[in-house]
C-alpha cells in the first residue's frame, strides 16, 4: 500500500536502531540467556554483559557506573526520579508546563507546581524563582523539548535553586539530548537524569536513570534487589546491552552527527518556509537542537496535513497521541503561546542518524504539495 | 473509487469496509473521536477504536483517528445541555450526523482525495432521473434512514451505505464468515457520551443546575412533583412520582422556568397538528400527502404537510399524540420508502 519512497522524519518518537546495537543484543536472545542475577557460569556471563554495559555508560556520561540505574522505559525513569524523591523526602515538585507527560502528569497528580515557559518552550527563571521555596524536593526540567527541541538552561535552573531551595533535586529528562548534547555536562549540573534507548538508535523497552552519588530514592519496584534496591526486576539484558553501545555510538560520532544532520534539518527548514507561505518556524535555530525541525502553517490542520504527509510517504507528527491514537491539542504550544492560527497547523520533523539528502528532498515534494492541497479545498 | 470509511468499531462498518472491497474500491478506515469524557455506551470509547483498528487490519485497510471532539462539543454535546436547559428533547445522534459525519468528515475526506465517505448506516442511496433518492434500509427492523435524513443531493452524491441492502442478520452472518471480532459484538443503544452508570441526570447535572418541579392536572390541582424537570419529556409515563393516580398519565407539557410539569390522559396528549422548524430536504421541497415519523423507530403516520413561514405544519390525518420538542419529524414518501426531508419539531 505504501507509496515508495518513505522518508522517515519522526526521530523524535523513535528512531531505527544502531546496526551495531542490535548486532550486540542478538546473542543474549539466543545463546547467552542467563539470569544475571544467579551464581553459575551462564548467570555470571550476562552479569560481565550488565557490568561492562554500566561501564561504558558511565564512560559517555561521565558518571560514576554505579550512578546508572537501568529501568524499563524513560517514563518509568521520570517517575522513578520524581515519586522517589517525594516519598524519600516528602515536599512538592516543580516542573515547567512544556514537560513531556511522563514528568507534568506525575507532577500534576503529587499536587505539585507548574511553571510557564518563554516562547522557545524553556522554562522562565523568573517565574521559576517564585516557584522555589523550602517545600520543594524536587526540581524537573527536561534538557530538551520533545515536540519543538529546544534545550533548556539547566545551569541558570541549577543557580537559581542554590539561592532559593537549596535542598531540593534537579531532575532533568534528558530523553530527547543524547544524540545531539554531550552528556557530560548535563550529568554535572543534574542530581537525576533520564534517558531512554530507543530515542538515540537502541531498543525499545530499556532506559536508565542516572542516580547522583548521595541521593536516595525510594524505589518504585520492590522484589529482588537488583540494582542495589534501586530498581527490582530481572535486568534487560540484551536490551540493556543494546542500550551501552548505542549511547556508546552515538557519543562518538555526535559532532560529526550533528553537523551533517544539522545541514540537512537547515535545508529543510529553509525549503519549506521559502516553499509555503504564511509558514513559521516555531523555535528559532540557535535555541534547538540540530535534528528537529518544527514549522506551522496557517490555515491547515495537523491531522490532514498529517495524513496526506503519509500518503506521501513522509513519516512524521504533530502533538502527541491520545490512547485511541487521536492527535490531541499540543499542551506546549499553548504553554508557548503559540497563536492558535498557527498552532492547529504544527508539522514536527525530526531528523537523526539515518536521515539523507534524498529525504530532505522528498519532505520538500510532498510536504508543500499537502499545504496548498488543504488550504485550497478548505471551506473555512 | 477511493473511500473513506467512517469505522465506528460496530459490526455494520465492519462489513461495510468488506464490501466496499469486494466491490473494488480503495478504501481507508477512519475512526472519528468525538467524546474526550468518559463513555461506556456508544460509538468512541478506546476499546471501540480498538475493535475498528483490529477489523481494519483484518480487512487489510489503512486505519487512522481523527479528532473531532471540538466540533463534537459544540454542535452536539453544547446544544444537548442547552436543549435540556429549556426543556426540549434533543437527538444529538441526528446532529452528530448533521454536523460531524456528513458534513466535518465529508470535507475532510474530500480535502485528503477521497471521492466518498462510506458509514455503517442501514439506508439506502438511490441514483434515478437524475436525482439521488434517500431510501429506508433493506431491514425494516434496522432501518436508520431516520437518523441520516438530513443528506442532501450534494451530501448524497458522496456517501456510501454498504450494508443498506442487506439484512442486520447477513451483516452478521457475513461478520461471522470473514471471522470479524465485532460479528457478535451488541448493537449501540444509547447516546455516547452519557455513561451507564451516571446516565443522563449525573452529565446534565454536572453541567446545568436540575431543579424541582410540581406536576399539575390539567385542572391545576398539584398531584405530584419531580426532582430534575430537566430530565422530563412530554409523552413521558414512567419516573414520575404522582399520589393517588387513578389511571395512567402521560406528562403533556414541561415548562422548565415556572418549574411546572403538566400530566394528562393519553388522550389529552393528543395533537392535531406540529410544526417543524430547521426543514431540510433531500431533494426539493415537498407538499402534501406524507407518512411522518418522529422517532428512530417509530410508526410513520400520515400527515398533510405545507409550508407555514419559516416553518412546516403538520396535519395529521387522525390525531397523534403530542411529539416533544426538538425531537425530529422525518417525511417519508406515501409508499414509505423515501425520506423527502425532516426537521426538528418546535415548541
Amino acid at each position: 500500500m505504501n507509496p515508495t519512497p518513505v522518508a522517515y522524519l519522526d526521530h523524535a518518537a523513535t528512531t531505527p536502531m544502531r546496526p551495531e546495537a542490535l548486532e550486540a543484543m542478538l546473542p543474549f536472545y539466543g545463546e547467552r540467556y542467563g539470569n544475571p542475577s544467579g551464581s553459575h557460569r551462564m548467570a555470571r556471563d550476562s552479569r560481565r554483559a550488565v557490568d561492562e554495559a554500566r561501564d561504558t555508560m558511565a564512560a559517555a556520561l561521565g558518571c560514576r557506573p554505579g550512578e546508572v540505574v537501568f529501568t524499563g522505559c524513560g517514563t518509568e525513569s521520570d517517575s522513578m526520579a520524581i515519586l522517589g524523591t517525594l516519598r524519600r523526602r516528602g515536599g512538592v515538585a516543580v516542573c515547567s508546563s512544556a514537560e513531556h507527560h511522563a514528568v507534568l502528569h506525575v507532577v500534576e497528580h503529587t499536587g505539585g507546581r507548574v511553571v510557564g515557559v518563554d516562547p522557545c518552550g524553556r522554562i522562565d527563571l523568573d517565574v521559576l524563582a517564585d516557584a522555589l521555596d523550602g517545600d520543594v524536593s524536587i526540581v524537573s526540567v527536561m534538557a530538551v523539548n520533545n515536540e519543538v527541541g529546544s534545550v533548556s538552561s539547566l545551569d541558570g535552573v541549577a543557580e537559581l535553586m542554590r539561592s532559593k531551595a537549596p535542598n531540593a533535586l534537579l531532575h532533568t529528562d534528558a530523553i530527547q539530548a543524547v544524540t545531539w548534547l554531550d552528556m557530560r555536562g548535563i550529568t554535572a549540573t543534574a542530581d537525576l537524569v533520564s534517558l531512554s534507548a530507543h530515542k538515540f538508535g537502541g531498543p525499545k523497552g530499556v532506559g536508565v536513570l542516572v542516580v547522583r552519588d548521595g541521593v536516595a530514592l525510594e524505589p518504585l519496584l520492590l522484589g529482588g534487589g537488583q540494582e542495589h534496591d534501586r530498581r527490582s526486576g530481572t535486568h534487560n539484558v540484551a536490551g540493556i546491552v543494546a542500550l551501552a553501545t548505542a549511547l556508546r555510538i552515538a557519543d562518538t560520532q555526535r559532532a560529526d552527527d550533528v553537523a551533517r544532520i544539522g545541514a540537512l534539518r537547515d535545508r529543510l527548514v529553509d525549503g519549506l518556509l521559502a516553499q509555503v507561505p504564511d509558514s513559521l518556524e516555531t523555535v528559532p535555530r540557535h535555541a534547538k537542537v540540530a535534528g528537529s525541525a518544527h514549522v506551522c502553517f496557517a490555515g491547515v490542520d495537523s491531522e490532514s496535513l498529517l495524513f496526506l504527509a503519509d500518503d506521501g510517504g513522509v513519516c512524521a507528527s504533530a502533538a502527541s497521541a491520545c490512547a485511541s491514537g487521536a492527535m490531541e491539542p499540543s499542551h506546549v504550544l499553548a504553554a508557548m503561546g503559540t497563536a492558535r492560527t498557527h498552532a492547529g497547523g504544527a508539522l514536527r520533523l525530526t531528523l537523526g542518524h539515518t536521515s539523507t539528502d534524498a529525504d530532505v528532498d522528498h519532505a520538500l515534494t510532498v510536504i508543500p504539495a499537502a499545504v496548498q492541497r488543504i488550504r485550497s479545498r478548505s471551506s473555512s | 473509487m477511493r473511500v473513506m470509511l467512517a469505522m465506528s468499531g460496530g459490526v455494520d462498518s465492519s462489513v461495510a469496509g468488506a464490501l466496499l472491497l469486494a466491490q473494488g474500491h480503495d478504501v481507508v478506515g477512519v475512526t472519528m473521536r468525538l467524546w474526550g469524557g468518559s463513555s461506556d455506551t456508544g460509538c468512541c470509547s478506546v476499546s471501540d477504536v480498538d475493535d475498528a483498528r483490529r477489523v481494519a487490519q483484518q480487512l487489510g485497510l489503512d486505519h487512522h483517528v481523527f479528532n473531532f471532539g471540538d466540533g463534537f462539543t459544540a454542535h452536539v454535546v453544547e446544544p444537548y445541555v442547552a436543549a435540556h436547559a429549556t426543556g426540549v428533547t434533543p437527538n444529538p445522534c441526528i446532529e452528530c450526523n448533521r454536523h460531524l459525519k456528513f458534513d466535518a468528515l465529508l470535507e475532510r475526506a474530500a480535502v485528503l482525495g477521497f471521492d466518498a465517505v462510506a458509514t455503517g448506516h442501514h439506508a439506502r442511496i438511490e441514483q434515478r432521473e437524475g436525482r439521488f433518492r434517500l431510501c429506508r434500509g433493506a431491514d425494516p427492523d434496522k432501518d436508520q434512514s431516520y437518523v441520516v435524513h438530513m443528506l442532501d443531493q450534494s451530501a448524497m452524491a458522496r456517501t456510501l451505505f454498504p450494508v443498506g441492502d442487506i439484512t442486520k442478520a447477513r451483516v452478521r452472518e457475513m461478520a461471522l464468515d470473514l471471522g470479524l471480532r465485532t460479528a457478535t459484538k451488541p448493537d449501540s443503544q444509547d447516546v455516547c457520551f452519557i455513561t451507564s452508570d451516571g446516565g443522563r441526570r449525573a452529565f446534565l447535572g454536572d453541567r446545568i443546575p436540575l431543579r424541582s418541579a410540581a406536576v399539575r392536572d390539567l385542572d391545576g390541582n398539584t398531584v405530584g412533583s419531580v426532582d430534575a424537570v430537566e430530565l422530563v419529556t412530554i409523552g413521558q409515563r414512567r419516573g414520575l412520582t404522582l399520589s393517588g393516580a387513578p389511571s395512567r398519565r402521560f406528562v403533556l407539557d414541561v415548562d422548565v422556568p415556572r418549574g411546572e410539569v403538566t400530566v394528562g390522559s393519553a388522550e389529552d396528549l393528543l395533537r392535531e397538528r406540529e410544526h417543524v422548524e430547521q426543514v431540510v430536504w433531500t431533494s426539493s421541497p415537498s407538499a402534501g400527502d406524507v407518512l411522518v415519523q418522529c422517532s428512530a423507530h417509530g410508526e410513520p403516520q400520515r400527515a398533510t404537510i405545507r409550508p407555514g413561514g419559516a416553518s412546516i405544519e403538520v396535519v395529521w390525518a387522525e390525531p397523534q399524540r403530542r411529539v416533544a420538542p426538538g425531537q425530529s419529524a422525518v417525511f417519508y414518501s406515501l409508499a414509505n420508502d423515501e425520506v423527502l426531508g425532516g426537521g426538528r419539531v418546535r415548541r
